[in-house]
Formats: C-alpha cells, structure tokens, sequence
C-alpha cells in the first residue's frame, strides 16, 4: 500500500524506500490508534450524553403521569406531605422547607468559616502551615456522610440537647450543622483557590498604597476572588441539597412545614431515600411521587448551575 | 567615603542637590544568592534619577526596598542602612505602611483594581482615613496623570476597560491621590506602545516640579531623555552614579561606556 504513495519509481530509493516504508507503516499505526480514541471518547461522550437525556426522559415521563392524579396546584402551595399515609395529601412544601432549612443552616456554618479558613491559608499562613492543612482538608472531604450522621446523633444532638432542652432527638439544626462542616473542607480549599488566583501585582499595588494587609485582603483580594468564592458557594449549596445520609440520620423522616430547626423535618431526597429503600409498589401513585419529587430536585439544582454561570461568565468579561 | 570607585552622591558641582533618600552601604540578597551588592547613593530631592543596567542586576530589587517592598518576599535579607529624610527606613520602630505612604510605587506592569476609575483612585485616601473633598482629589490627580480629559465621562466604568497606557497613567494617578514625596517607578512604559510611552515621559517632567522620581528602565534613550542623574548597576554593583548627561556622555568607568553605548546587555 505504500507503493502507491510513493509515486516515484521505488527502484531509485533502494535502501531508503525500506526505511521509508517502516516509518508509514508506524505512522498509519498511530493514525489508527488516533481514530480508535476518538471513537472510544466520541462513544463515551455519546454514552453520558445519552444517559442524561434518558434520566430526564423518564423523569418527564412519570412526573408527568403523577400530575394526572394530583393538580400541580396542590403539588407546589400545599403545606401536608403524606402521600403513603391517609388522608393523603401532595404538597411538596414541608420537603422544600426541610430542605431549606438543612441548606441555610450548613451554609451559615460553612460558608464564613470557610471564607475565614482560606483567607487564613492564603494571605497569612506560612508555607508550612499550608502544605500540612490543604492535604489534611482534603482527607476530611473524603469522610463517608455516614460517619458525619453518625457524629450527628452522638454528640452533636445530645449538645444541643443540653444547651436548648426543646430539642427533639431527631431535629434539623443538628443535621444542619454536620453538613455544614462535611463541606466546609470543600469550600475552604476552593475559596483558598480562589483567592491565589488573584495575582499578586494587585495586592503590591494595594501595598504600596499604604494598606494594611487587613485592607488587602477586605477590600482588593477578596473583591477581585468573587467569582471563584462564589462558586464554592455554589458547589456548597449544592451538595447541601443533594446530602442524604447524614441528614435522614440526623433529622429524622418527619415531613413538616416549619422554620423551626430543633424540630423534625425531611428534606427531599431522604423522602426519596425512604421510599426507594420501602416496598411501595412501581405504578402506583405513592410510587410516583419520588419522581416529582426528583424533577423539583432536578430543576432546582440546574437553576443553581445556571445562575453560577451567569454570574461567573459576567464576572469574567469585566475582569479581563 | 563609600564605595571606593563610585561616589554615592550624583553631584559632581560643589554644591551638589539636597538627598532626600540615602543608601548606606546596602547588600539585599535572596537566600544565599546576593542581589545588590553594597550600594551606596544620595537620590536628590525633586529631581528624575534613573537606574539603568542589564537585566538581572537587581535594579528592582534596590527600587523596592526603598519603600519596603521586599519585605512580602521572605527570603529577602537586607543590611546596611536607608533614609528618607535622615529617618531610617528599616528601623525596628518604622511603620513600613508609614513608609509607602510617603514612597509611592508604580509597576511595571500596569496593576489597577478590578474597580471603576474613580475608586481605584479614591481607595488609597479612603482606606487612610483621608479628608476633604474626595472627588476633588480624585479630579486633581486624575489631572496631574494627564488623564483627565479621557475618563472624565466614564469614571464609573471599570478601570479594566482602559487602553494599557491608560492604565498605567490610572496607577500614577492612584500613587499621585496619596500626596507621597517619592514616587519609584519599575520600568512603567515597558508594557506600553510609543505614543503611550512618550506621553508619561512627558507626565514625568511635569511631576518633577513636585515629586521625586526614581525610574528604573532598561530602555537607555528614555534614561537619557528623562533624567538628571543616572545609576548603572551591574551584577548588584553600583558602576556608576552621576548627572545623566555625564554618564552617557562621558562615563567614568569603561564598562558604562560599553553599556550606554549598546557594547553589551
Ligand atoms: N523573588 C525573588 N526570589 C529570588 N530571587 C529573586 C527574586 N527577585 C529577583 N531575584 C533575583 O535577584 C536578582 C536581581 O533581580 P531584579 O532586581 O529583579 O533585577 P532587574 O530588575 O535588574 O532585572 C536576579 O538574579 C534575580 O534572579
Ligand atoms: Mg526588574
């Protein structure tokens, strides 16, 4: 096959035709090993793309068939969650408030002690500090949620217990907190990105300006380290939402339209936890209640994404 | 009384101009590796000195010592002694916030906040508690940057959104809004085009009137241009020190002359 490339009389080249001929063969090798990858990453691209589109396929489907039986209405404004008990009653709001409130409160523990923690590790610890803390912040990422419920209900609830006697065993404010610190490493470590990213000509500019390294840092660094701050925010809230295990141990399975975080609650995915991990039947009305439930999951979590890229892209335009 | 070759005063006429800062004597290294290597020079008051020299020579790093710039590297280790005004700078009970207050500093290249125009200039008088009318400070030195005319519609818009030499000509603004009596300068136009070059060298020759500037280039024609006195550094040594057109016209040291004249570096 290499006769035909080689258009000129292969007599003339002797010797150095063989060596040529070695070197398409190697070539043509690697040209099929190229298309090989390709195909290979083409296929699974293609795989994850069609996997996607399956889940929102099938979560159309069947949220669509539980909104036969149940007006959107009652769905979305009514305050009672009991679709496996009598009566039975579809408003998604004590979920959505159980979530909320598992969401705020673990942002409130960890969004200012992770903003503190990484300014820390950025702007004022040593080296040394620095590379015995971020290793040790990405070992505490990596605990099982499991382990963080179990803290939960061993010694974070018996404290709060103790301090506020009202408590109930099972209550938000101890799940709350427990993820909040399961993602503190998280946004810790990428706030501490974020804010090495800013280069380091803008903080000696502020310098030489006669700034404090206290001013550095409240009014130059941290403005211009927004963008990435706010996507730690972002993956936080995130993982918040979508956080099972250590909440439906800590919280208990209680759907409860309330504020109050000593109280009882559950949040949307420990309802989908309970009733996968139940013997509902599939088809039933109490069966598709996980999939509406899924798709306000769903959208949530999109509109979450797409405000953290609006907000990022915008950020992005101005800064450069 | 210093060096043994090169004076640290510039002057050669009797009476030569008052200093306002003096180095004595001074060695800076990074960890083992010696960057300036027992420099001594009085910098006249009011007056443009320029530090010229290959790269590499520690031009940079003698300019920020003087504002105490180096202090934010930690390997930096400095001896010998520097003044403002008789005052040393480096003494245990100097405030280094004090010290940039007065020695101001602009990059090389240009470093604006992620800000509007207006408060990248009004942030450094707002942080240190100054008084007064701020947009009239922040007119004022937008006007002494030559500047003004440009942005006077837009000083709300982000300073990101300004041509390179504006933005150079915004963080001369910025260090102008402080009031400081030096103002370094770390090769400023070596990120700029001619046009932008050529109108700070001319900003420069009005801010002598009431600024003094030490500009470090590598650019010989702008040391030249600008300047009264001139520094040659070699490899942390100071080579030579004197009225510019002394140094480029006749250098005391042939290794000036090979330099200025374009021999080598
Ligand atoms: N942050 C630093 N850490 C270690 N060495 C440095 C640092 N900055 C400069 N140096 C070294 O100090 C010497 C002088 O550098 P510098 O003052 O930047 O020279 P110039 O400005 O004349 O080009 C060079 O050898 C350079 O490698
Ligand atoms: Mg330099």
């Amino acid at each position: 096959m290499t006769d035909s490339a080689l258009s000129t009389s292969p007599h003339e080249f002797g010797d150095v035709r063989g060596d040529r001929a070695a070197n398409r063969l190697t070539s043509n090798n690697s040209h099929w090993a190229e298309r090989l990858l390709n195909v290979l990453f083409f296929g699974c691209a293609f795989i994850s793309v069609v996997t996607t589109a399956a889940v929102i396929i099938i979560l159309a489907r069947e949220t669509w068939g539980f909104f036969q039986e149940v007006p959107v209405r009652d769905f979305l404004l009514g305050t009672r969650w009991t679709p496996l008990l009598n009566p039975k009653s579809y408003g998604i709001l004590p979920l959505l408030s159980g979530t909320v409130l598992i969401v705020v409160g673990s942002s409130l523990v960890a969004l200012p002690v992770g903003v503190a923690c990484a300014v820390y590790l950025s702007e004022f610890a040593s080296d040394r500090i620095r590379q015995v803390v971020k290793p040790v912040l990405e070992i505490l990422a990596g605990i099982p949620t499991v382990v963080y419920g179990f803290f939960a209900l061993t010694f974070v609830t018996p404290v709060l217990r103790m301090i506020l006697p009202q408590t109930h065993v099972f209550n938000a404010a101890s799940a709350a907190i427990v993820v909040g610190i399961m993602v503190l490493p998280m946004v810790a470590s990428l706030c501490d990105d974020a804010l090495r990213s800013v280069p380091s000509s803008l903080r000696e500019g502020a310098y030489s300006l006669g700034a404090t390294s206290f001013e550095v840092t409240i009014s130059v660094v941290l403005p211009a380290a927004l963008s990435g701050i706010f996507a730690a925010f972002v993956l936080a809230v995130s993982r918040a939402i979508g956080e099972t295990m250590a909440v439906t141990l800590a919280a208990g399975a209680t759907p409860n339209f309330t504020l109050n975080p000593l109280e009882s609650i559950q949040t949307m995915t420990s309802y989908i936890v309970q009733v996968s991990l139940g013997d509902t039947p599939s088809g039933t009305l109490a069966y598709k209640t996980l999939f509406a439930v899924a798709a306000v999951l769903f959208s949530l979590t999109l509109a979450l994404n797409l405000l953290a890229n609006q907000v990022m892209n915008k950020y992005h335009e101005v800064y450069e | 009384m210093m060096n043994s070759t090169v004076s640290g005063s510039p002057g050669n006429s009797a009476e030569p101009d008052p200093a306002i800062l003096e180095a004595r004597n001074v060695c800076i290294s990074y960890g083992e590796n010696l960057a300036v290597n027992n420099v001594s020079l009085l910098i006249p008051e009011k007056k443009i000195t320029a530090i010229i020299g290959p790269s590499g020579c520690g031009k940079s790093t003698l300019l920020r010592s003087f504002n105490r710039m180096n202090d934010f590297i930690d390997t930096v280790s400095q001896t010998g002694s520097m003044t403002f005004r008789g005052e040393d700078i480096y003494a245990a009970n100097t405030d280094p916030v004090e010290v940039r207050l007065k020695i101001g500093m602009v990059f090389q290249k240009p470093n604006p906040f992620p800000k509007s125009i207006y408060r990248n200039v009004a942030w450094g008088p707002m942080i240190n508690g100054m008084r007064g009318d701020m947009d009239e400070l922040v007119e004022a030195a937008l006007k002494r940057a030559a500047l003004w005319d440009e942005v006077k519609d837009r000083v709300d818009e982000s300073a990101l959104t300004l041509s390179g030499g504006q933005q150079q000509r915004l963080c001369i603004a910025r260090a102008l809004a402080m009031k400081p009596e030096i103002i370094l300068m770390d090769e400023p136009c070596s990120a700029l085009d001619p046009v932008s070059t050529a109108r700070i060298e001319d900003l420069l020759f009005e801010l002598k009137q009431n600024y003094t500037i030490v500009i470090v280039t590598h650019n010989m024609h702008q040391a030249a241009r600008v300047s009264d006195y001139t520094a040659f550094l070699e490899n942390g040594v100071l080579v030579e020190y004197g009225e510019t057109d002394q140094v480029f016209t006749r250098p005391a040291n042939n290794r000036t002359e090979e330099y200025v004249t374009g021999r080598f570096g």
